[in-house]
């Protein structure tokens, strides 16, 4: 039987509801807590405005522009940025190729171990924050440090001596889960047959997964790659609560940036100014994760 | 044994060792929370030990604990709360009344989630002060509400766009209006939706971090806040400091466990299929 897409399927004018009154509330919602913001933050990027000392507002033009690109903090921040983005989409990803491929067969305990494997998902990224850096990393009292010392090495400060590969470690143990789940998602969709065609061409088991796996999976890796971009984007709570952006500079990404900014020096202008810069720098992103949305939409049901 | 047999077990070994190593630093909290002070802090590091609830005990008959994690579950439930009161109409609409505007609109919805909060924290920073909204708790859970309304529509548009719309026709037939359709015939149907988007908005709602953070501090802040108050490490107690965490993510990895599936369909708004 086919059924016509919902979006798609005709309707008697006579028995429509007024939509704007169901659909009305949950817009206005959005429009006046997120639209309407992002509006006052671009209008803030172009004043001066400074919390501690509020009577010298006004407007400024590019000013505030002008001050954070030619601050070399602003970017190293966009630096440190691109390279955790960057770093824990190449671990989670091919991370997660790895466990979804193991995690595709039936075996006893599958379901078991599968959630053991996704739990980090769903642990709070602060207290994630504090497991890694109190309990695994502290040089004293971190099972990392005692291990060492068990060992008869010298214990290793994980934050202070490599800090960014620390934070892309804790971030890419929290996302693993989330790549491995879209991929065995779309992993579900190859069919057996394939697999079956490959091994009597004599296929080995690195030659079915390069050339018959991988093709099948480009297009869930691409939005696996561009959903996690956009919420690697906001990391915030696991640099707030593990190394509050240092040692120095060398954890400092841009939300943390915009947060140090507006909350700890009061600058709302210049902090708005990095904050439309962020905002740019997910929708270049967002605009091919929507076309995606849009065209699976289109296709109706799934 | 077979070889295809053999390298079946060494992939199972392999699956089982990765659950070990991705579940190990959580199960490395929880044993931890369950030490007393003492066997905590042992050298080296104590596998085999008494299970003690004391931790547990002491933690949670701290008093701002309970606030705290009052604080998350007010946050957590109330913002659940406003979102579905807000999307079933409005995923309703769109699924069984689309217009040429529908994917457009739907679209518009996700998109706002796409939207880095950085972007609009400083208005609306601005803007909870002069309302005097800060370090309040239901202007966080509004606050959460708006953030995993997208995520809410979705969800629950994904499931009724996939009911037959003969139902509905049938009890307008029977008279039904547009509030009787939706209460009587649509949400009876609709459990595991609901549900399932229940579940996901009180997950992220749960172990949100960013705005409550910048918009709450003693009275109205929930666990996440609390927690990240542990983050230096200096005379801190271990044990107790595990077992607060143990309890603030204890309940909500349980959902995560019975939601996995809801939880990234509902975070990909149907880009993976």
């Amino acid at each position: 039987m086919t059924r016509t897409s919902a979006l798609t399927r005709p309707r008697p004018r006579s028995a429509r509801p007024n939509t704007l009154w169901l659909l009305g509330p949950a817009m206005l919602l959005l429009i006046v807590w997120t639209q309407i913001p992002f509006i006052l933050t671009v209008y803030h990027s172009f004043r001066r405005f400074n919390l501690l000392n509020p009577e010298r507002q006004g407007f400024v033009g590019l000013g505030n522009f002008g001050s954070l690109l030619t601050d070399p903090i602003f970017w190293t921040s966009v630096q440190n940025t691109l390279v955790l983005v960057g770093s824990v989409l190449l671990v989670t990803v091919v991370a997660g190729l790895f466990l979804a491929v193991l995690f595709y067969q039936d075996f006893p305990g599958r379901a078991l171990a599968r959630t053991l494997v996704i739990s980090p998902f769903f642990v709070m990224p602060v207290v994630s924050a504090l497991i890694w850096k109190n309990m695994l990393m502290h040089p004293v009292y971190g099972l990392f440090a005692r291990v060492a010392e068990g060992l008869g090495q010298r214990p290793v400060d994980w934050l202070a001596a490599y800090p960014m590969p620390s934070i892309v470690l804790m971030v890419s143990w929290q996302w693993i889960p989330f790549a491995l789940l879209l991929i065995l998602t779309g992993l579900q969709s190859l069919s057996k047959e394939q697999l079956e065609a490959a091994k009597i061409d004599g296929a080995n088991a690195w030659q079915e997964f390069r050339y018959v796996i991988v093709p099948h999976l480009a297009q869930t890796l691409g939005v696996v790659v561009m959903l996690e971009t956009i919420f690697l984007l906001t990391v915030f709570a696991e640099i707030y609560a593990s190394t509050s952006g240092g040692p120095g500079l060398a954890t400092t990404t841009l939300p943390y940036l915009i947060y140090l900014k507006a909350f700890g020096e009061y600058r709302i202008g210049v902090a708005a100014a990095g904050a439309v810069f962020a905002v740019v720098l997910a929708n270049v992103v967002a605009v091919f994760v929507l076309r995606t949305i849009g065209r699976n939409l289109q296709g109706g049901r799934t | 044994m077979s070889r295809a047999r053999r390298a079946r077990w060494e992939l199972t070994l392999l699956a089982y060792l990765a659950a070990l190593v991705m579940f190990f630093p959580i199960l490395w909290l929880f044993l931890t929370g369950l030490k007393s002070e003492g066997d905590a802090i042992a050298i080296p590091p104590k596998l085999l030990f008494t299970p003690t609830l004391e931790s547990v005990r002491e933690a949670l008959a701290r008093s701002d604990y309970a606030r705290h994690f009052l604080n998350s579950v007010v946050s957590a439930l109330g913002s659940t709360a406003l979102a579905l009161a807000l999307a079933i109409p409005a995923a309703y609409s769109m699924a069984f009344y689309p217009t040429k505007r529908t994917k457009d609109t739907l679209l518009w919805i996700i998109s706002t989630k796409m939207m880095p909060p950085v972007g609009v924290i400083i208005p609306v920073y601005l803007i909870f002060r002069d309302l005097r909204w800060l370090d309040n708790v239901w202007a966080l859970a509004l606050m959460y509400a708006v953030m995993n309304l997208p995520v809410v529509v979705w969800t629950l548009y994904a499931y009724f766009r996939e009911i037959p719309h003969e139902i509905m026709e049938a009890a307008r037939v029977d008279g039904a209006g547009t509030s009787q359709e939706l209460t009587r015939v649509l949400l009876p149907v609709s459990g595991p939706a609901v549900a399932s988007a229940a579940l996901l908005s009180v997950i992220l709602a749960w172990n949100e971090a960013f705005w409550s953070l910048n918009l709450t501090s003693a009275q109205a802040s929930p666990l996440s806040v609390y927690v990240a108050s542990f983050k230096t490490a200096e005379g801190l107690f271990w044990a107790k400091m595990s077992a607060a965490s143990m309890i603030a993510v204890l309940p909500v990895m349980v959902m995560g466990w019975l939601a996995q599936r809801q939880l990234v369909r509902g975070l990909t708004f149907g880009a993976v299929k």
